[in-house]
């Protein structure tokens, strides 16, 4: 079987795995990451989202192989210990959540946008969430938690 | 999905190599639509080529030519500031594609590769009738989108860039699918050296050119112009979203709008 090294959260990780592993259970069945979340089947939903490189991407749309080497981030590196991440703490106190199932992936798009856009209107924040999907919230308030994350974190 | 073997390129010979010596393989671009659908069981292939370290990706503007690497992705596109000033259409076209996720792993190559009836990018490359530069020749634009999901490579033969003319001015509109931000029908519009180029997605099985839209912009470059053409609904697409009517209809008003945004 292929054998992958990459670095996860600061962790550098190794790992046997099919051609045919996803990144996304690599990161959850392998590394035990469970953050990372998959909402559908299709590619479309977003709850799978993570940073490679620094870049938003998908992870059930990746093979793990092909993350040979690459530097990633999901949902459980934002934190500083105790202390939430800015867009987390944005989340939280606009109620940008309900289940909480596609917020991972919502968080690491926002976190991908904000590094880019610190301050991003609405309209923009409404473009770039268009891969992520949200059944409960209706996003209105997803898109003011977003706002106000990306200002707090510039 | 199904299991293969993973092999990795290190150029566009050795990757035409690899598949070709192979049962069944397949050319790994950003993988977008390729790993959907083998999640799905719909694709079976005994080898995965990736071309992610054959050094194909990039952006170089010489003269009136743009060329971009067939693995350089969609962001990459549309936040290339030589790109933006030089084809904008060309970047907004980019920025429009999927989602953001989507387009930090999707690339041109793999987008034209596919000829999916309803990308964006065929509508690029038929629109500036742009060429398409493999491992073993050069491809027009006109003579690269043969049908559905069907292209004029040959069994190993790699896309390693396009290069596009650079227009006298060009827009491209889409009414997307409100999920997939597929085109249900977007019209690519141009001014080109060689004349008025219209270029259809969506609406029917394989991009193709609204030649009597061309004739009629020919005349008179201006949405108004279009009043009196339209594209006949027989053989286009029809689907839950749009019926092949609804879709013939659409080509005339997103073909309006884009002509409108041409400066």
């Amino acid at each position: 079987m292929p054998s992958v090294s990459m670095t996860i959260n600061g962790k550098k990780v190794l790992g046997e795995v099919e051609a045919r592993t996803l990144l996304v259970d690599f990161i959850r069945e392998d590394q035990r990451l469970t953050g990372t979340h998959v909402g559908c089947d299709t590619s479309q939903c977003g709850a799978c989202v993570i940073h490679i490189n620094g870049e938003a991407v998908k992870s059930c749309t990746m093979l793990a192989v092909q993350a040979n080497g690459a530097e990633i981030t999901t949902i459980e590196g934002l934190a500083n210990g105790d202390e939430l991440h800015p867009m987390q703490e944005a989340f939280r106190d606009n109620h940008g959540l309900q289940c909480g199932f596609c917020t991972p992936g919502m968080i690491m798009s926002a976190v991908a946008l904000a590094k880019r856009n610190s301050a991003p209107s609405e309209k923009e924040v409404r473009h770039y969430l268009e891969g992520n999907l949200c059944r409960c919230t209706g996003y209105h308030n997803i898109v003011k938690s977003v706002i106000a994350g990306a200002r707090a974190m510039s | 999905m199904y299991n293969f073997n993973y092999q990795t390129a290190s150029s566009a010979d050795d990757a035409a190599a690899k598949v070709s010596a192979s049962d069944e393989g397949k050319l790994l671009a950003g993988g977008m639509t390729l790993l959907p659908t083998m999640k799905q069981r719909l694709a079976m292939p005994s080898d995965l080529v990736d071309l992610s370290k054959a050094g194909l990706s990039g952006i170089s503007v010489a003269g009136n030519v743009v060329s971009i690497g067939a693995m350089t992705t969609h962001d990459t596109v549309a936040n290339s500031k030589e790109v933006a000033s030089a084809i904008p259409a060309l970047a907004k076209l980019a920025s429009g594609i999927g989602d953001p996720a989507v387009r930090n792993r999707g690339t041109i190559g793999g987008s034209i590769a596919n000829n999916d009836p309803a990308a964006d990018y065929p509508a690029a490359v038929l629109g500036l009738g742009a060429t398409i530069v493999t491992n073993k020749r050069s491809i027009a634009g006109d003579d690269f989108f043969t049908g559905m999901f069907d292209t004029a490579l040959e069994d190993g033969e790699v896309i390693t860039r396009v290069d596009f003319q650079v227009p006298e001015t060009a827009s491209y509109i889409k009414f997307p699918n409100p999920a997939s931000r597929y085109a249900i029908v977007g019209v690519f519009v141009a001014k080109t050296a060689g004349g008025v180029r219209v270029a259809v997605t969506g609406a029917s099985p394989c991009v193709f050119r609204a030649s009597e839209m061309e004739a009629a912009l020919t005349a008179n470059f201006s949405a108004g112009a279009l009043e009196n053409s339209s594209v006949s609904a027989n053989g286009l697409n029809a689907d839950i979203h749009a019926s092949a009517e609804y879709r013939a209809h659409l080509v005339g008003v997103m073909a309006k709008r884009a002509v409108a945004a041409c400066s």
